[in-house]
């Protein structure tokens, strides 16, 4: 192996042995050579790397002051001439990992050198950066610190040589929702049919495309009485007023529109229109009801079924919309629904 | 309090609704082109009060109402 791979590690106040929450705005301060973890992963490293340098700073100077701390930090580190960084691991201290993803991230764009963090996978730095950042999954608390440390150097040294990483489980990082082709031995359909038998057989099998995770919540308790209750009407088919203003995607989308009907009674094909294009949109754009039930919902309005309707309705199409970004619309629209009122929520889908 | 008004059902327990609805067709989900004009008001409200009726209904877990 030819040159010995410069190293600078990112800690926080507390494994830079600067101090407990107590030292927290500790602001970006560097010191040559390992301190405290870096010791251990120095001894890891062995005649591969070095750590040249390692850069602190307190976990809540980091997240007051992101950006001044992420120019501070990063100058540091840029001085040092890395081939590589090391940040963490960070377990699951909140604070600490937002921090340690934040440096991998900015180190790996602007640096343009390889960076590893660790941290636990319910760390919210895993959440905010394993799309961007190569997180080595680790224990809760510090007691999985040399299983850490001997997986982050291990993949850090592999990444500074150019070697080709294996899977995300073979290598111990968190998956970072990165396809790449390859041929496989057996085809599509005969490897499908082999999973499921393994399935019916009750044996263990691997998904080769794990579904996302989906949140539940508990029941809410019946409303007694919705003459008295605002009602407001949400769809994932794209009823949008004609002429989409706006642009609500036909797939994929990446927004949703909230639409005045403020006396409105009926959506009439010339009004409106549907901008899904994920089912033929003939009949929604004949008659938009038969999406987006306003007509009947007016009626009970007016017979005294419900309180009333909520002056606003919601509208995404739901066509291959990522479901982070379904939950982000959706917690924008709880809050303006919880804000005004509204205890009622009819969403139709296609 | 939400409940789904939906086409394909498995998806809507999926991703986790409590109180679901089956509709009619995915491109028409509350609303039926073969029918008259008034038989397919019928049926929309048919539905929604359905969905009334479920918002009215004490659930355990995720519940389809059926019929």
């Amino acid at each position: 192996m030819g040159n010995r791979l410069r190293v600078v590690h990112y800690l926080n106040q507390f494994f830079g042995q600067i101090g407990g929450e107590d030292k927290a705005d500790t602001e970006p301060l560097k010191r040559d050579g390992a301190v405290g973890p870096g010791v251990l992963f120095q001894g890891i490293f062995g005649q591969e790397a070095e750590i040249v340098g390692t850069v602190m700073c307190g976990d809540n100077y980091f997240n007051e002051r992101t950006e001044a701390a992420k120019e501070a930090v990063l100058a540091m580190i840029e001085g040092y001439r890395p081939d590589l960084l090391l940040a963490g691991p960070a377990f699951n201290a909140g604070r600490y990992g937002m921090a340690c993803g934040a440096i991998c991230e900015e180190v790996t764009g602007r640096l343009e050198i390889p960076a590893v963090t660790g941290m636990f996978p319910e760390n919210p730095g895993v959440e905010s950066y394993r799309k961007s950042v190569y997180i080595v999954e680790t224990k809760a608390s510090s007691v999985g610190m040399r299983d850490a440390a001997r997986k982050m150097a291990l993949l850090a040294v592999k990444l500074a040589r150019g070697e080709p990483l294996g899977f995300p489980e073979e290598e111990g990082y968190l998956p970072r929702g990165i396809r790449r082709n390859f041929f496989g031995s057996e085809r599509g359909a005969t490897r499908a049919v082999e999973m499921l038998l393994r399935k019916m057989k009750g044996d263990a099998f691997v998904t080769e495309y794990p579904m996302p995770a989906f949140d539940r919540v508990d029941p809410v308790p019946a409303i007694g009485n919705l003459g008295e209750v605002t009602l407001a009407l949400i769809t994932s088919g794209g009823i949008v007023p004609r002429g989409n203003p706006d642009h609500v995607e036909s797939s994929s989308a990446s927004k949703y529109g909230r639409y005045d009907i403020r006396g409105v009674e009926r959506l009439s094909p010339d009004s409106y229109e549907t901008a899904h294009g994920g089912y033929d949109p003939t009949y929604a754009n004949e008659d938009p009801h038969r999406v987006l039930p306003l007509d009947v919902v007016r009626d009970l309005e007016r017979e005294g079924a419900i309180g009333e309707l909520y002056p606003y309705y919601y509208a995404t199409v739901g066509n291959g919309t990522s479901v982070a970004k379904a939950r982000g619309f959706a917690q924008e629209i709880a809050k303006d629904l919880v804000r005004d009122g509204v205890k009622a929520v009819i969403i139709s889908s296609t | 309090m939400a409940v789904h008004i939906c086409s394909i059902v498995p998806i809507s327990k999926t991703v986790g609704a409590n109180r679901i609805i089956p509709a009619v067709a995915i491109p028409h989900p509350l609303g039926d082109p073969a029918k008259s004009s008034e038989e397919e008001k019928a049926l929309r409200r048919a539905l929604v009060e359905k969905a009334l009726r479920a918002m009215k209904t004490k659930v355990e877990g995720q519940t389809v109402f059926e019929g």
